[in-house]
């Protein structure tokens, strides 16, 4: 289960037939205290790079990019209700949404985790 | 960007940074946004008592004819006594608000008065050609401005300097504390008790070290204050009120002292006496979010299809636990629990008009 990553800080990992998708810690530590996220609906199909969804903390309003191109299949229903999660587990519990991918090999161009850890350093 | 040599920096820079704050320009300065995070800071402030840098802030004084400062104001200066401190807006001509201000007369001489910080240079150019030869404009550019705020204020200010702690709100006074000279007034910006303390440069860093010894006060950034000042209702110039508003509009009837309004002598007081007894076209109100979207600066406000105002500052309340706003809506629409529509990103959402502030004032009137 390889996690790769974009210079927007976005992370996307392969989890059977589809790639899970959340924003990284850094991410999160730098947005602050996330208040609100608006998900997209499921269903939906995005180009790698679309408007996915936004994430708000107390001060501001960030957009979140599809870091691939895909349909969205699921989404992460929990933040609603607990929109911290996403800070107190980025790479976990706040995931944002589960996408089919159109096309797995555009994560063979992403960061992996050193890279991420250079691109963040 | 937020070591960027153009911008100036408070007294307290070299504090902010060895205390981990991110530092972000604001009104030209390098300013401290937050410390520990917003959240924590916000409900620090609301429930224990909170330490802000508000250097960049314009600190003044004026001497002479005061009748010459009363004529650009709203307040009544001439019943302005000593210890005593009002909130007024600064008219220009038509009557729209260049700025919201403190004036104090601290002791029993000249006025002191604090502006914004991206106003202070075009207000003090405006005082400064209004008032000719009759009245002179005393910049404080060596004094630096630190807010306390919060229900444990009072009993810092206790342990720090009684007598200050003897003030009420909206009283204000000169102290000595340890050689420092310190211009103390009981006042503030987030709704809760607490004091603003303006002191000589050289001597700012030492006494903000001495509050933050202080076990129940924390060092806050400006991401808090304007949460905190939204959930009080209070307006943030620019953005809640500018040059084309008036007092009427923006829902500071209050500001304006009935001697002056029965004297109708401010800056365009025919324009804003007739707005007040035909009622203006559009109003200043709060407003609160069905659900958890916070609304924006700028989002539209919409009933019944129509477009019917314009949200001016919003975001998330931590005290009230969901987001919280203010703007204009058309003034048949102005009243507490009128609904309405938020455009947030292209969506329709729920909301309806209500009372500020969102969070209680706790003020310490003695």
């Amino acid at each position: 289960m390889t996690t790769r990553y974009t210079k927007d800080h976005e992370w996307i990992r392969i989890d059977g037939d589809f790639a899970v998708v959340g924003i990284t810690a850094y991410a999160a530590e730098q947005l602050g205290d996330v208040v609100f996220v608006e998900l997209p609906e499921i269903g939906k199909t995005l180009s790698q790079g679309d408007e996915m969804a936004v994430v708000e903390s107390v001060k501001a309003a960030s957009e979140v990019y599809a870091p691939a191109s895909g349909e969205i299949v699921a989404v992460n229903d929990a933040l609603e209700g607990t929109p911290a999660m996403v800070n107190e587990a980025p790479d976990g519990e706040g995931w944002f949404v589960k996408l089919k991918l159109s096309d797995p090999s555009q994560l063979d161009a992403m960061m992996d985790d050193a890279a991420y850890k250079a691109h963040t350093s | 960007m937020a070591d960027d040599a153009s911008l100036q920096k408070t007294p307290l820079y070299d504090l902010h940074v060895e205390l981990g704050a991110r530092m972000v320009p604001f009104a030209g300065y390098a300013m401290p946004v937050q410390y520990d995070g917003v959240m924590a800071e916000h409900n620090h402030t609301r429930t224990a008592a909170g330490l802000f840098d508000v250097s960049h802030m314009g600190q003044a004084r004026v001497s002479g004819d005061e009748a010459a400062f009363e004529a650009l104001v709203t307040a009544d200066l001439a019943a302005l006594g000593a210890g005593e401190q009002k909130y007024t807006l600064l008219l220009n001509d038509q009557g729209g608000i260049m700025d919201d201000l403190m004036i104090s007369r601290p002791d029993d001489g000249d006025l002191f008065m604090v502006v914004n910080a991206a106003c202070k240079e075009s207000d003090f150019a405006h005082m400064r050609a209004r008032f000719g030869e009759r009245a002179q404009l005393h910049e404080l550019g060596d004094r630096a401005l630190l807010a306390l705020q919060g229900p444990q204020a009072g009993t810092v200010m206790a342990d720090l300097c009684p007598d200050a702690a003897k003030l009420v709100f909206m009283q204000s006074g000169g102290f000595a504390l340890e050689g420092m000279d310190l211009l103390i007034s009981r006042s503030g910006y987030t709704g809760e008790d607490g004091f603003e303390i303006s002191v000589r440069s050289h001597e700012a860093d030492t006494l903000a070290r001495r509050l933050l010894g202080d076990a129940r006060v924390k060092p806050i950034g400006l991401g808090a204050r304007d949460s905190l000042r939204l959930e009080a209702g209070l307006c943030l110039y620019g953005h809640d009120m500018d040059e084309t508003i008036t007092p009427v509009e923006a829902s500071l009837v209050w500001a304006l002292a009935k001697s002056r309004r029965e004297r109708a002598d401010f800056p365009g007081a025919a324009r804003i006496l007739a707005q007040l007894e035909a009622g203006p076209e559009k109003k200043r109100v709060g407003i609160l979010p069905g659900d958890r979207a916070p609304a924006r600066e700028g989002t539209e406000i919409v009933v019944g299809g129509e477009t019917v105002g314009v949200v001016t500052s919003g975001g998330f309340g931590p005290t009230v636990g969901g987001p919280v706003a203010m703007g204009y809506v058309r003034t048949d629409l102005a009243k507490p629990g009128q609904p309405i529509e938020l455009m947030v990103r292209g969506k329709a959402r729920p909301a309806e008009i209500a009372k500020t502030p969102f969070a209680p004032h706790r003020f310490y009137r003695g």
